[in-house]
């Protein structure tokens, strides 16, 4: 049997020798290999199980409900609406993207545009990511929608919450709107809902100025989700504390009449109550669709909204500074009151010389207003007879009493960008200008002309502390929350009750005395009176050529150039309630529309009676005593 | 020794010898290690048969009745096929280098005839086992170690290496470099030839780092510090180690592996497998595995040191390691102990030409055990 041979039997020695090498070897790597075992899942498995966990679990943000705005009898200003929405999941849409739109689009209209737009969103975005086909649909689109459900394969509908402002353009200078987070906005800002996509902040109005309150608290929702980011479902979720409600002192009422009545001018109107500061009404023309905001402006309006020469994106009535014009006389008269100009009188030819200057008053035509005390100045609005104050008192005195009467600085109204307004001083002069005072320009501040300038809500003031003889301050809301918002300490002005008596009585004849210069337009309805001051001023400076010429009316002259109208006023003159300030640019006329506005703005805001709704008006004796004067 | 036995080294063996032969117990071995992958392949699908697990199975049951059929066939049949079919093998390798069908990376790999795709390189480990056994059978221990007779094995591992580095497939290379080298030291070697050579080997990694692809580099680069890459290939590593790793002592539970449910795996199905193993499972069944594992080496050394011939006792141990070094590289790989190079977990991972590869070697493992007592002279070697 020759099995082995001698040979083979040595290789067969060699090899089993080798093997068991080889077997060693094998052994030593599953040894290794056990080992590292031992390392990942029993010495690091605890890491390894926490890293698993943060593979598998994320955090999401719940964006909170935003609190609403209401005007003081609750109604809705801004409010959260449903959002009826179509979106599309590329991957679910088994008969491809296209072709899904396109039936879609037959059942909703789609634009070109649109179109564009989604099948460039769902390029850029995950094929699980729902993509919005159409936004604020129509319950009987979305229903449409709905009912072709099953044969709309990846279009899936959805009910989200947007912002809506059902009163439009009426409001939109009081609350603003809100819109996109811009990169500026996260840079401000660290709050963690900022970066939701499709988030949208106040921008303007009071959805800027109470921003914080109103947003709310992040709610976070943690989900499962895979190597994609795709959300495979949710293991726990937080909704959130919604933002505050914020009530604003505003009657919608009034804000909508007032806005209706200014129509399209390029006009501001504050309505105040006299009582506590409470903005009744503050309207800004034209005004703009905050919801245009919300939804996504295209440039197109951007430009239309930015190149309007009547500015519609500008709150006039805080941010707007205008030469005051006659309306700033009563400042005037109130000083002269208490400094011992109560009996000035003066004998108005049309005209006055100061050095080699020549001062006109605006009835040179008719060769003056002939004797004139400070009453009739009011009421017809006498320059030369201010002229005259203006050079007794100096411009320290004008600039006291005109701050007392709440110019040149800042009201305070809870809404950003207010201006300050100037009340021009010596000190103002040389700082600003490196010259002295003139007495020339103590004449043309006298005026409400010259250096100084006050916004639309200052006026109002005014009118509301000469009515009161109170220092009242405006503000616009409430309540936020349900946290009172707190009311400011109202002093007493700094001046006799004579003072005011007389500035009220020419106020008073402006409007109700024939000759007064509001006369022809004042409010006729017993107890409903107003008294006032009306105002001009001038946007450019008249020359000897125009008053030769008689290139001075205003009808002539581009509407960039004509003069702005003014008026103040108060009402009932008895028993002062409501304080107005109306500003019409470049729109003084002879059949003075600002005048007929005012008067029917106070007329509308005093018939909303306060007998009728008793709780509405919350009015204390002590808060009508104090409001006589 | 049974008398039957030494009957049959004399005479034919019935085919109904040959199946009462057949070492069961290594097929029922085999049949849970891919009982167990084809629940892997469940679990990874999401609870599904398909898309994996059912083809996988219908494989596994091809290649059950290929390893019964090649056990069948006469050892010496094989040690007569071992040349042409080498030969076949290479032909295939360069066909596949000329007109080969560009796959994943630009790698040619693949070679289309008609319906069929094979990877001649699959077909190379086992045709380069059997080639080597035969030539190294008609050796004696003292003329393996002569330069000139070292020449011809040396060319028959070298020309597939380089091609298959050609195509680029560093992996497989590496195997049929293993496989060639393990069965010259089983044949008798000398140690004047192996210290020298692992040396050279390590002196010439540099030099073979100047020819190593970009994204071979990228790889051992990677593999050297994962977090230099921490969204990119070193991702892959990382989460494969979190899914071993986060597995603990017990696993989280059949079908309950976050990382592969979730998608974190890459290559879940295929060559990181391993790992959803690992987390589902955990150390535990990681460990029960790697016995698995060892139980069939074990059994492949005892075929092999069982076999009177030379050829039958090299066959046995060169599919024993090739198989063997499949487990180490692709563990390795995956548990973040080496760069990663594309090779599977036999038996386990999805796909076909592993399966059928693997299954063919289990096939010449058992013929060599059924043929145990088949003597074969030293010169019917046939060439030289």
């Amino acid at each position: 049997m020759p099995i082995f041979d001698r040979k083979d039997k040595s290789r067969y020695a060699t090899f089993t020798r080798r093997t068991l090498l080889v077997t060693g070897g094998v052994n030593v790597v599953f040894a290794v290999l056990a080992g590292r075992l031992y390392q990942l899942q029993i010495v690091e498995g605890e890491k390894f199980m926490t890293r698993a966990e943060e593979n598998r679990v994320s955090q999401r943000l719940v964006a909170p409900l935003r609190g609403r705005i209401l005007d003081r009898f609750g109604v809705e200003l801004a409010s959260n609406r449903r959002n009826y929405r179509v979106l599309i999941v590329k991957e679910q849409a088994v008969e491809g993207v296209d072709a899904a739109i396109d039936t879609v689009g037959k059942l909703i209209y789609l634009s070109a545009h649109q179109r564009e737009k989604i099948k460039r969103d769902i390029a850029n975005n995950k094929p699980f990511a729902p993509v919005p086909i159409a936004e604020n649909l129509s319950w009987d689109e979305f229903a449409r929608i709905n009912l072709h459900l099953p044969y709309l394969p990846g279009i899936q509908p959805d009910v989200g919450e947007t912002r809506a402002y059902p009163f439009s353009t009426e409001l939109s200078h009081i609350l603003g709107y809100v819109a996109s987070v811009s990169p500026e906005d996260m840079k401000n800002d660290p709050d963690p809902l900022l970066s939701i996509p499709g988030f949208r902040i106040g921008k303007r109005g009071i959805e800027k100025e109470f921003e914080a309150e109103i947003r709310g608290k992040a709610g976070t929702s943690r989900v499962e989700v895979n190597a994609y980011g795709r959300v495979i479902r949710e293991l726990g979720h937080d909704a959130g504390t919604p933002g505050s409600d914020v009530y604003l002192t505003i009657d919608q009422q009034v804000q909508q009449f007032a806005a209706q009545r200014l129509g399209d001018e390029s006009a501001a109107c504050c309505v105040l109550d006299v009582t506590n500061g409470d903005v009744v009404a503050l309207v800004s023309s034209p005004g703009y669709d905050p919801n245009a905001f919300n939804v996504g402006i295209s440039q197109a309006e951007w430009n239309a909204l930015t190149t309007d020469d009547h500015k519609p994106l500008i709150n006039k009535v805080i941010t707007g500074e205008y030469p005051p014009g006659s309306t700033f006389k009563p400042v005037l008269a109130t000083a002269c009151m208490d400094n011992g100009l109560a009996d000035l009188q003066v004998n108005c030819t049309g005209s006055m010389t100061l050095g080699n200057n020549v001062f006109h008053c605006w009835s040179w035509k008719k060769g003056g207003h002939g004797h004139v005390d400070l009453k009739r100045g009011i009421a017809v609005s006498c320059d030369i007879f201010f002229y005259e104050a203006a050079r007794r008192l100096g411009i320290d005195k004008i600039h006291d009493t005109a701050i007392a009467m709440g110019l040149g600085a800042k009201t305070g109204i809870e809404l950003p960008g207010e201006r300050p307004g100037l009340i021009p001083s010596r000190e103002w002069k040389l700082k600003r200008f490196g010259v002295p005072w003139q007495q020339g320009e103590t004449l043309n501040t006298g005026i409400g002309q010259g250096y100084v300038t006050a916004t639309p809500i200052q006026l109002a003031t005014l009118a509301a502390r000469i009515a009161s003889g109170n220092a009242i301050t405006p503000r616009i809301t409430r309540y936020v929350g349900h946290r009172e918002q707190p009311r400011l300490q109202i002093d007493r002005l700094p001046f006799s009750d004579t003072a005011l008596a007389a500035v009220q009585e020419g106020m008073n004849m402006v409007a109700n005395v024939p000759g007064g210069t509001a006369y022809a337009w004042r409010i006729t309805q017993p107890g409903f009176e107003m008294a006032g001051k009306t105002g001009t001023a001038q946007v450019r400076r008249i020359t000897r050529e125009d008053r030769a010429t008689g290139r001075v009316g205003n009808a002539n002259q581009p509407w960039k150039l004509r003069e702005h109208a003014l008026f103040i006023a108060y009402a009932p003159v008895q028993l002062p309630r409501y304080a107005l300030g109306i500003i019409i640019e470049h729109g003084a006329t002879v059949d003075h529309p600002h005048v007929q506005m005012a008067r029917d703005i106070l007329l509308f805001t005093q018939q909303r009676d306060p007998a009728k709704l008793p709780n509405a008006y919350p009015v204390s004796a002590a808060d009508a005593s104090a409001g006589r004067g | 020794m049974t008398t039957r036995s030494y009957a049959a080294a004399r005479r034919t063996l019935s085919i109904g010898d040959k199946l009462l032969d057949v070492n069961w117990g290594l097929v029922l071995l085999i049949t849970i290690i891919a009982s167990a992958g084809f629940a892997m392949l469940y679990s990874v699908a999401g609870g599904s048969f398909h898309p994996w697990a059912l083809p996988q199975m219908i494989r596994f049951v091809i290649g059950l009745i290929l390893l019964i059929t090649i056990a069948m066939v006469d050892i010496r049949v094989w040690m007569g096929l071992a040349y042409p079919l080498y030969g076949a093998a290479l032909l295939l390798l360069i066909a596949t280098t000329i007109m080969g069908k560009v796959g994943g990376l630009g790698a040619q790999r693949w070679l289309e005839l008609g319906p069929l795709q094979i990877q001649p390189s699959e077909l190379m480990k086992i045709s380069l086992v059997l080639a080597l056994s035969r030539y190294l059978h008609g050796q004696q221990v003292e003329d393996i170690s002569k330069p000139l007779k070292l020449l011809i094995p040396l060319a028959m591992i070298g020309m597939p290496a380089v091609l298959v580095l050609m195509q680029p497939n560093l992996g497989t290379a590496m195997i049929l470099c293993a496989d060639g080298a393990s069965l010259l030291f089983l044949a008798g070697l000398s140690w004047w030839w192996i210290a020298p050579t692992i040396g050279a080997g390590l002196a010439a990694i540099p030099i073979a780092w100047r020819f190593m692809h970009d994204y071979q580099k990228q790889r051992v680069l990677t593999f050297l510090n994962p977090s230099s890459d921490a969204l990119g290939a070193g991702w892959n590593i990382s989460q494969a180690e979190i899914a071993v790793g986060s597995g603990g002592l017990a696993g989280k539970g059949y079908m309950q592996g976050t990382q592969s449910r979730l998608n974190f795996l890459p290559e879940k199905e295929t060559d990181f497998i391993w790992t959803v193993l690992g987390e589902e499972f955990g150390f535990v069944g990681c460990i029960a595995m790697l016995l698995l594992f060892a139980v069939v080496i074990a059994y492949g050394i005892r075929i092999a040191m069982a076999s009177r011939s030379q050829f039958g006792r090299l066959l046995a141990t060169g599919i024993t390691l090739n198989f063997f070094f499949y487990i180490m590289i692709n563990a390795s790989m995956v548990m973040g102990l080496i760069p990663v190079v594309g090779i599977p977990m036999p038996l386990i991972s999805y796909g076909g030409t592993a399966m059928l590869t693997v299954m063919v070697g289990f096939g010449l493992l058992m013929s060599v055990h059924v043929h145990r007592q088949v003597e074969i002279p030293r010169h019917s070697s046939g060439l030289m």
